[in-house]
């Protein structure tokens, strides 16, 4: 069973019905027992950065992710759902993240924002996550990123500047752009996350 | 390892129905938005828009419908516009399974409703419908209503200047003198926007030779929109993105 963290945050119709491509059971939750207990946990992500960290803190989810690694069970971060995971965030201020990894998530430099469309990756060698995918493009929208390495493997984009478009790190991994609207490109990469569970 | 252009086409629905001719061989049933939508994913589009024509308050219920089945189906981006008037009907599309929303008119009355929908779902949901023609206004440019057929007075890039400022995060820019003549898009209008504008911008109107797609990237434009040439089978979108993946654009190729 995945759980989808419901933290208020976006529209998460459309990650459930992605995630159930793969053949598992879905759940939309905001229940931290069950989304501890989850094989999987998937973190969302649509907005402002503050506002996401905002909608964790009320339902107390930071440690669950926590946990989460602590007891080996993988976690999935989705667009802002991966930013926050970051301990510093430079959307509207400067606001803490849950701090799994560190470094900040700052303004893209670009002429045009938001990054806004299908993009290329760099993917990592060996990859699990965009195995057999290497070479296909993802949907982005979002104006801000992490820039610096972190975790154990990285994938990484460019517009205007390069960015960390996808981490992996054992039990906790995040992509910048989202897998549920990357047609089947993203269908894929999902049935590659979810055959880690 | 660039943005690739993306190639959108837009669908008119009125009562949970395609309208405005769809000229297709291969579907079942030319007038149901889903069947199309999911054609048009299969052909490469990188992303639907939807614009939703209804008079009713039943025929917008029934486009909520259509938006819910579509986005079950179909794992590409979702824009719907039309009649969208406050907060609460985003609230209802996004949570329908529509990723993004355009507004046109509801802006024009009430600007300050851009800014309400940006605080609340963010700019990337937002995209700004500017339906212009050429006239005797500041720029040479004049934003319209009721589809084109009346002139308000304003200048179309004071308009959008004061909207991003107020917090769009794409522009559709549709030309109401090209619109439907297949003549090609309004390059001229697509340069000034890109020249005082910093968010996405969107093509359309007058799409009709393959070298006009080209061209309305030249002025500026990210992505491309056109109804009635992929309705009508004039073009594929597989045969608009292999022109340009020839003339050197970077796009989107479908999974072999």
């Amino acid at each position: 069973m995945i759980a989808i963290l419901d933290y208020g945050s976006g529209n998460l119709r459309s990650a459930q019905r992605a995630f159930a491509t793969s053949g598992q059971e879905i759940i939309l939750t905001s229940d931290i027992d069950i989304c501890l207990e989850a094989q999987g946990l998937v973190v969302p992500g649509v907005g402002a950065f503050e506002a996401c960290m905002k909608g964790i803190d009320n339902i107390s989810a930071a440690d669950l992710i926590r946990k989460r690694r602590v007891l080996e069970r993988p976690t999935l971060g989705i667009c802002i759902g991966m930013q926050i995971l970051f301990s510093d965030g430079l959307e509207h201020g400067v606001h803490k993240g849950i701090g799994m990894w560190q470094g900040e998530v700052s303004k893209i430099d670009a002429p045009i924002l938001p990054h806004m469309g299908w993009n290329t990756v760099e993917a990592p060698e060996g990859s699990q996550l965009f195995a057999g995918i290497e070479n296909e493009s993802f949907y982005f929208v979002h104006s801000y990123a992490a820039k610096k390495s972190v975790g154990i493997k990285q994938a990484w984009t460019t517009h205007g500047e390069r960015f960390l478009s996808a981490v992996e790190d054992e039990y906790l991994s995040a992509t910048q752009f989202h897998p549920e609207k990357s047609g089947e490109a993203g269908l894929a990469l999902i049935k590659n996350w979810t055959k880690t569970l | 390892m660039t943005l690739s252009v993306r190639i959108i086409p837009c669908l008119d629905v009125t009562d949970g129905r395609v309208v405005k001719g769809v000229n297709f061989t291969n579907l079942v049933d030319a007038g149901d938005p889903v069947e199309m939508a999911s054609l048009y994913n299969a052909e490469g589009a990188d992303e639907l828009t939807f614009l939703d024509i209804s008079a009713s308050v039943a025929g917008r219920e029934t486009t909520l419908d259509v938006v819910r089945r579509t986005a079950e189906q179909v794992f590409i981006p979702l824009t719907v516009g039309g009649g969208i008037r406050s907060v609460e009907d985003v609230d209802r599309l996004l949570r329908a399974g529509a990723d993004k929303v355009s507004i046109n008119t509801a802006a024009i009355q009430s600007p300050e409703l851009i800014a309400d929908i940006a605080d609340r779902f963010g700019s990337q949901v937002l995209v700004l419908s500017v339906d212009a023609r050429r006239a005797r206004t500041d720029s040479g440019f004049e934003v319209t209503t009721h589809g084109g057929r009346e002139g308000s007075g304003i200048d179309a890039l004071g308009w959008i200047e004061k909207a991003c400022a107020l917090g769009v995060g794409e522009i559709l820019l549709n030309s109401m003198d090209a619109d439907g003549t297949r003549a090609g898009y309004d390059i001229g209008m697509i340069s000034a926007v890109r020249a005082i504008s910093h968010v996405p911008l969107i093509a359309s109107g007058g799409a009709g030779a393959l070298s006009d797609f080209a061209a309305a990237l030249d002025a500026g434009a990210d992505a491309l929109l056109a109804a009635s040439v992929f309705h009508f089978g004039v073009h594929r979108i597989k045969d608009v993105k292999n022109y340009l993946s020839s003339q050197g654009y970077p796009i989107r190729a479908l999974r072999a």
